[in-house]
């Protein structure tokens, strides 16, 4: 196997080496099941290990500031408003309006029907807008909703796509299933101008039982395409931890030493402190390598963990500890 | 064979808990003849940040309390001191050198404090609140609210001094983060272990041991601190530095003063404490 130029839009499913795959049901599972097992506790003395590092002063205030343009500021509520995606927009843009230095998030992911008032309070500011998709978070649909789903959520302006799998049917072994369910999402995410929006796969990782299961459908959703493998909903416990999320830091990374594509990694659900964000910083320049080490190929979906960001960047820069009364919780 | 002392580990009393350092140091204290006593948790700025967060967290819970059931807990708390005031007295004696008699006068003294100040809990409204007299057709009235989250330095009274400045601020519905008193640390943790058994809710009092000097500017300069207490520091210009820091977000300072601390206190340091919320409210139908 020879990495091979990456194309800047991954159009082709699975890349050459692994096509033979990708053929049929059979082929399919013992490609994954020849995966090499994860081994357990070495995966977490691993991520356990590189959680200890200690990072001050100005190695801090960088990790800081990467991780503030690396959150994918989320609202997933019942609840959501227009009021509030706008007032998510406005914060996602300038997230300490106190300080021109500040950089901007990433994106801001919403459901389906809050797409054009993101696109609506984002246009120009170079802040995507990431929606998610396929009847999430549980993904129980028909495929033609969930293709419907993501049409909507891609017409309506979305750049980013967040879809579910069916782990259903991971779980029981379909993994062809599963396989043309992501092609055909991808398919789906097609815009009008032959590009494409980008597409995040959520494996659900705290319903996929081991970490040999988090490994398979790693690679299982890479080779159907997908640009960034995302690790939960946020709406099941355990969502990202690090273990999980060093587990698919080493798939991309062995997916790009097989076929020559970078795929980024979205841990999201339960990072809530900067302590937790700047432990995956490190494991990403670690277990990855540093060209993980930029939001277009890792980002962190949450809300709180902004806001514990800020107050750290506050920190930072004045020398003394800020409060929740100075920044939007939301 | 002779058996081996179970020594106690010293350790902070923090958000309910009793962590030891997040920076892993500690310091020797010793007893009054200048002799090793014990090694205590020397905490950190970081330790002083934890536990404003846990302050803060109990805020809610605790100032949404009615003051009758935080009358409670404090009479509680005197309770349990009873209860053990025989290990109090020992750990005066050896801190302070002080005859018996003595001794148990600054523990009776506490408890009694702490019984005062529970039974202030549901009356102070009604002294420093009430209705106003206004030129309108409304009906006015204030009414005292905690502040918040206050950082009170301890003065050097292991016991009688502690509880004297904590039990007012708790008693308000205010949350606090003390830091004991340098020299006599130990005492301001068994008070800890009082507490934490005396069903005073998780971070309403958290105790920091270790150098005032250190830990101090931290606290009179965090933006989530509502109000210090500068009893216990003893160098003017110190206290002047801090006061400067506390005033970035307006916090409430209460000056070092002197003070006997055997004299029944006044209204002042549960006062110092609270904000007054007016409220004008249209008469009749």
């Amino acid at each position: 196997m020879t990495p091979t130029d990456a194309p800047a839009d991954l159009a082709a499913a699975a890349p050459a080496p692994l096509l033979d795959a990708t053929s049929s049901d059979a082929a399919l599972r013992r490609f994954l099941h020849g995966l090499p097992g994860v081994d357990q506790v070495g995966a977490e003395q691993r991520a356990a290990g590189l959680g200890t590092r200690s990072i001050k002063a100005a190695s801090k205030a960088y990790a800081v500031d990467l991780a503030i343009s690396m959150v994918d500021l989320t609202t997933l509520e019942g609840s959501d408003t227009r009021g509030k995606v706008r007032a998510l927009s406005a914060k996602a843009q300038r997230p300490d309006p106190t300080d021109p230095t500040c950089p901007a998030t990433a994106a801001v992911c919403v459901y389906p029907d809050m797409v054009p008032h993101a696109v609506d309070a984002l246009r120009g500011s170079g802040v995507h807008v990431a929606s998610v998709a396929t009847a999430f978070p549980s993904g129980r649909a028909a495929l033609d909703v969930k293709l419907a789903d993501t049409r909507d959520a891609v017409e309506a302006g979305a750049d980013e796509i967040d879809m579910v799998i069916d782990r259903g049917a991971f779980l029981t072994g379909r993994y062809l299933d599963v396989h043309d369910e992501i092609v055909a999402v991808k398919e789906a995410c097609a815009l009008p101008n032959g590009q494409s929006a980008h597409l995040k796969v959520i494996l659900e990782t705290g319903e996929l039982q081991t970490y040999d299961n988090v490994r398979r459908a790693s690679w299982l959703a890479m080779m159907a395409g997908a640009h960034f493998i995302k690790t939960s909903t946020g709406k099941v416990q355990p969502a990202a931890t690090l273990p999980v999320t060093l587990v698919m830091l080493e798939a991309v990374r062995d997916y790009r030493l097989a076929t020559g594509q970078q795929v980024g990694v979205k841990p999201a659900g339960g990072i809530r402190t900067t302590k937790d964000a700047v432990k995956h910083l490190v494991m990403v320049n670690e277990v990855a390598g540093p060209d993980w080490l930029d939001p277009d190929w890792f980002r962190f979906g949450a809300s709180s963990l902004l806001d514990d960001l800020l107050m750290q960047r506050t920190k930072l820069t004045t020398g003394r500890y800020s409060g929740p009364d100075y920044v939007t919780m939301d | 064979m002779t058996r081996a002392d179970v020594r106690k580990t010293y350790k902070l009393y923090l958000g309910g808990a009793f962590p030891r350092s997040e920076s892993g140091r500690s310091y020797a204290v010793e007893d009054a003849k200048g002799r090793f006593w014990a090694h205590a948790s020397r905490a950190s700025r970081k330790d002083a940040r934890d536990a404003v967060v846990a302050a803060r967290k109990a805020f809610d819970g605790w100032s949404g309390r009615t003051a009758y059931n935080r009358g409670q807990v404090v009479y509680r708390v005197a309770e349990v001191l009873e209860s053990r005031r025989d290990q109090f007295e020992a750990e005066l004696r050896t801190a302070e050198g002080i005859t018996a008699s003595r001794a148990r006068t600054y523990v009776d003294a506490a408890i009694d404090r702490l019984v005062w100040y529970a039974g202030w809990s549901d009356k102070l409204a009604q002294v420093v609140g009430g209705a106003n007299p206004v030129s309108g057709p409304y009906l006015n009235h204030s009414a005292p609210e905690p502040t918040g989250v206050v950082a009170v330095l301890a003065p050097a009274g292991p016991l009688l001094g502690l509880v004297s400045v904590v039990a007012p601020v708790i008693a308000t519905g205010n949350t606090c983060v003390v830091v004991a008193s340098q020299p006599h640390p130990l005492t301001a943790i068994t008070l800890g272990e009082v507490m934490a058994t005396s069903d005073v809710p998780a971070g309403v009092v958290n105790v920091l041991t270790g150098p005032q000097d250190e830990i101090a500017p931290w606290l009179a300069s965090h933006m989530d601190v509502d109000a210090i207490d500068l009893t216990g520091v003893e160098d003017p210009e110190a206290a002047r530095n801090l006061e400067i820091a506390a005033a970035d977000n307006l916090k409430r300072v209460r000056r070092p003063a002197a003070e006997d601390w055997l004299a029944t206190p006044g209204l002042d340091r549960m006062t110092d404490f609270l904000e007054t919320k007016t409220v004008w409210h249209p008469m009749g139908l």
